[in-house]
């Protein structure tokens, strides 16, 4: 056995108890930091695997943006202290039933399959080969996918804002700048008079 | 223990998966809801990587199939959290229940 074994053994535990603590931890500030080391154990995953590139971008989108993004999310919506709800024991026995039973006939089927791999020369997945095959226009080339999820992206963007703007109430006062025409141009979410019983 | 490989990494991706799944069916909460669906899309990205390890070797599609999963990850869990945010605003509360008006 030697330490690339115990090495991958060690991340998997520490991918699937992680894991399994942040969905059933009922501290939410807990489950989210549960959830951080998840998808650290994840990208040492791809580490092991040699995927140097993946696993840089997981650490820097999943743990540096997206469990940030959840952790200031529970700062701005939850009490400091507050225990998530207990669920009724049924639904969690049956939450649980119908995942192993989904878990065991997919490891069923997948152990049944036979793999067959490719004999070709594997190919480096450095920084550059990607970087010229994801931007090529040529057979094999991921240019049209990457311009879409750049729109997609910028689509998000604009979404989130439009979304999480918090209106103001409309007065014809500030009707000069562009913010109070654009803000009176949509169906604002929250209406004014709603905002005024939450203040 | 013997020596990992790809169906090592399935099983891994797979319980990931379906522990996901058992936290969007027990939580009631949505910010957690979220965290699920972040699981389940982390495994499907560990799945790509190892087929594309142990597989197609030649090839780079898994990377980008995960480069670009990630992406739209991203957007989706920044989207979703304006909702949220929008969503206790109005309602004081970020419990699925709670979240009936949504649909008109």
């Amino acid at each position: 056995m030697s330490a690339s074994t115990i090495i991958f053994y060690l991340l998997a535990a520490l991918t699937l108890v992680s894991g399994l603590l942040a969905v059933t931890s009922r501290h939410i500030f807990r489950a989210a930091i549960y959830l951080l080391f998840s998808l650290i154990g994840i990208a040492g995953l791809y580490f092991w695997l040699q995927y140097e590139f993946i696993a840089a971008v997981q650490i820097v989108v999943y743990v540096g943006g997206i469990v940030v993004l959840i952790i200031f999310s529970i700062f701005l919506t939850q009490q400091a202290g507050e225990l998530l709800a207990k669920q009724k024991l049924g639904r969690t026995l049956f939450s649980a039933l119908a995942a192993f039973c989904g878990f065991a006939l997919t490891m069923l089927q997948v152990y049944e399959y036979s793999f067959n791999p490719t004999s070709q020369p594997p190919l480096e997945p450095s920084v550059s080969n990607i970087g010229s095959q994801m931007l090529g226009v040529n057979n094999g080339g991921y240019a049209l996918p990457f311009e879409v999820v750049s729109m997609l992206l910028l689509a998000a963007m604009i979404g989130c804002i439009v979304i999480a703007l918090r209106t103001p109430a409309v007065s014809p006062s500030n009707g000069g700048n562009g913010k109070g025409q654009l803000s009176s141009d949509f169906k604002p979410l929250v209406t004014v008079e709603e905002t005024e019983q939450i203040n | 223990m013997i020596e990992p490989g790809l169906y090592h990494i399935l099983f891994i991706s797979g319980a990931l998966f379906f522990i996901g799944v058992f936290g969007f069916f027990t939580r009631r909460n949505l910010i957690t809801m979220l965290m699920s669906v972040e699981l389940i899309l982390n495994s499907v990205n560990l799945n790509f990587i190892a087929f594309n390890k142990y597989l197609w070797p030649h090839r780079l599609d898994g990377v980008f199939f995960t480069i670009f999963i990630i992406a739209i990850a991203a957007a989706e869990a920044a989207v979703a959290i304006a909702i949220i945010i929008n969503l206790y605003r109005s309602h004081h509360s970020i419990d699925v229940e709670s979240a009936k008006e949504l649909k008109y």
